[in-house]
């Protein structure tokens, strides 16, 4: 079990990799980061006040930042390449696959303004499909930290890994729900709340609202075990088909579309030992502009709507 | 002026690259000969002559480096590689075939040599970018170069990564565009103007040199002066699809077609003709 709950205390993600950026830049002379003329918003500008000679905005240009965040990683540089999810895959998906992940170099793609809180900026920018893009590349990791500090311990491991990383956060500020910081393991999930009753599967800061959904069941009397699924990519197999044989019942929900992220992941991994499944998440349509926790809401990634959904499957198990 | 014997040697090398290069895709069944053939000379120049480069060291932090940016060309880059001794030149023999290393288009995790993965046009300056970058970073001496294509350069990328070479100053990196002026769909003036080429590189803050891509001498030259230079430079080298073997001269259909048993015989007897007479 990790520790994590519900405080008032909220952190947004991105400061958090601008602050694990600033210290790997300080240990390792390697570490170089582009950007692509969203430096402010990324907060990657911070670490390139500090590191004048190892930051390079590349302009709105972001399929030559992954070419040229390619050829800094042949000559042993560790880069960091970010924009906005929106941009920093779909954009330049072919770049990624071509200069990134086939020759398996290593650049770590660290995208912000991922999912529907983006808010006002409306569906163009409202990146529902990343995970699914990056996860059928072959050598390509894909990551969605719950909160900052979880940023801070993710940034660290994916810099010491060598090869291709994607990480995702959101624009919005988002509850601190680990009090401390833990050993991240890439492609290990960690167990939030026992429960034997169904389990909820997260990913990204859509973890917060799951652990208030246990809340939630817990007062009707449900008992329901959350995981919290940081690496989408490779998944934790073996904590869901665990979680399958000893609940029976399978939520996942995450700030994503439903066809490729970790729904697909989990779907894919008990593909041999079904049990009742339901996958929370943007169904398949865009998004559109709107306040951010009104959207979350609206598009049914709220406590509310992922213990409801929970309901269902445990029906659907005792049918 | 350059040594005549060294003018000669590399004749003789480009040659052999252009022979491997008809025989490799012969035997492969597929392949690009027409772009291949229009770079001998240049990569026997680089790679014979002008490259800091080991073969028995690949990954030598201080080596130049060459991108392929127009990667299906690769069965001339193999054998420039194969001839300078990076692999047996035995292998040329495997060009694409299940379970042998040389891959269609460059696979840097699979063949010594090879700087970098290439095969989807348009991103190998970018690349380039980087790795000047990183000799800027490191302090080190070392050149990059970069092959492109001319129809190449109808992809958007190109653009965005010349206008960064020239924004970082990098006057370590030296593009090369093999000017032979056919793409897949027909003349490159006709599909999408290119011109006026020396223009649009200049204004994104190039300095250009044009030459004759298969004159040894005006290669050699045109790299000693980029490397005066204090801005990245583009190397025009006007050159000839097919270059050296009669029937594929500015030809279109071979540009990703390879010869017919006939024609097979007929091009290495071509070549091999060509060899008597420079050693005669």
């Amino acid at each position: 079990m990790v520790s994590a709950k519900i405080t008032e205390k909220m952190r947004n993600l991105r400061d958090g990799y601008s602050s694990a950026l600033i210290k790997l830049g300080y240990e390792n002379e390697d570490i170089v980061v582009l950007d692509a003329d969203l430096a402010l918003s990324t907060k990657t500008k911070r670490f390139g006040t500090i590191f004048p000679d190892r930051f390079f905005d590349c302009g709105i240009s972001e399929a030559h930042m992954m070419g040229m965040a390619a050829g800094l990683a042949t000559c042993g540089k560790i880069a960091f390449a970010s924009s906005f999810a929106v941009f920093a895959t779909g954009r330049c998906y072919d770049q990624i696959r071509q200069s990134i992940a086939y020759p398996k170099l290593n650049v770590k793609i660290v995208a912000t303004h991922a999912g529907i809180s983006v808010g006002g900026d409306g569906a163009s920018h409202q990146m529902l499909e990343d995970m699914a893009l990056m996860r059928v590349l072959p050598n390509m990791r894909v990551i969605a930290p719950a909160d900052a500090i979880e940023v801070e311990d993710v940034i660290p491991v994916i810099a010491s890994e060598p090869g291709p990383f994607y990480v995702r956060m959101g624009r919005a500020d988002a509850p601190v729900i680990f009090s401390r910081h833990n050993k991240f393991r890439v492609g290990k999930s960690k167990l939030l709340r026992k429960g034997g009753d169904i389990t909820i599967i997260s990913t990204g800061t859509v973890t917060a609202e799951a652990l208030k959904a246990h809340d939630i069941l817990k007062k009707d009397g449900i008992d329901a075990r959350v995981i919290h699924m940081p690496t989408v990519k490779p998944v934790d197999r073996k904590a869901v088909i665990k979680a399958a044989r000893e609940t029976g019942a399978i939520v996942t929900c995450e700030e994503h579309s439903v066809i490729g992220g970790l729904g697909g992941a989990v779907s894919r991994a008990m593909s041999e030992e079904p049990v009742p499944m339901r996958r929370i998440g943007i169904n398949d349509v865009f998004g559109e502009s709107g306040d951010a926790m009104e959207l979350v809401r609206k598009y049914g990634l709220s406590a509310e709507s992922i213990a409801k959904n929970a309901k269902d499957m445990l029906k659907k198990k005792k049918e | 002026m350059h040594d005549k014997e060294l003018i000669k040697e590399l004749q003789r090398k480009a040659l052999l690259i252009r022979k491997y290069v008809v025989d490799s895709v012969y035997r492969a069944g597929s392949g690009h000969p027409g772009g291949s053939l229009s770079i001998a000379d240049i990569l026997s120049c680089l790679y014979f002559h002008e490259m800091r480069h080991d073969p028995k060291n690949p990954k030598w932090p201080d080596r130049d480096r060459l991108v392929l940016s127009k990667g299906h060309a690769s069965p001339a880059l193999y054998a420039a590689l194969a001839i300078a001794g990076y692999f047996p030149v035995e292998e040329l023999k495997n060009l694409r075939k299940t379970g042998h290393f040389l891959q269609g288009h460059p696979c840097m995790l699979k063949v010594p040599g090879v700087d970098m993965s290439t095969g989807s046009l348009g991103q190998g300056l970018s690349v380039g970018v980087g790795m000047a970058m990183a000799a800027k970073l490191d302090n080190k001496d070392y050149r990059v170069f970069v092959i492109l294509g001319d129809g190449e350069t109808d992809e958007g990328q190109v653009w965005e990564a010349a206008a960064s070479a020239s924004h970082y100053s990098l006057d370590n990196i030296i593009a090369i565009l093999d000017r032979n002026g056919l793409q897949i769909d027909g003349h490159t003036e006709e599909i999408l103007n290119l011109e006026p080429t020396q223009w649009r590189w200049r204004a994104f803050g190039w300095d250009v040199i044009e030459i004759d891509g298969h004159n040894i001498e005006e290669i050699l030259d045109a790299i000693h002066e980029a490397d005066k230079n204090d801005k990245p430079t583009l190397i025009i080298a006007y050159t000839i699809k097919g270059k050296g073997v009669s029937f594929m001269e500015g030809s279109l259909s071979f540009h990703g077609k390879p010869p017919s048993e006939e024609q097979y015989v007929k091009a290495m007897s071509e070549l091999n003709q060509a060899e008597e007479e420079l050693n005669g």
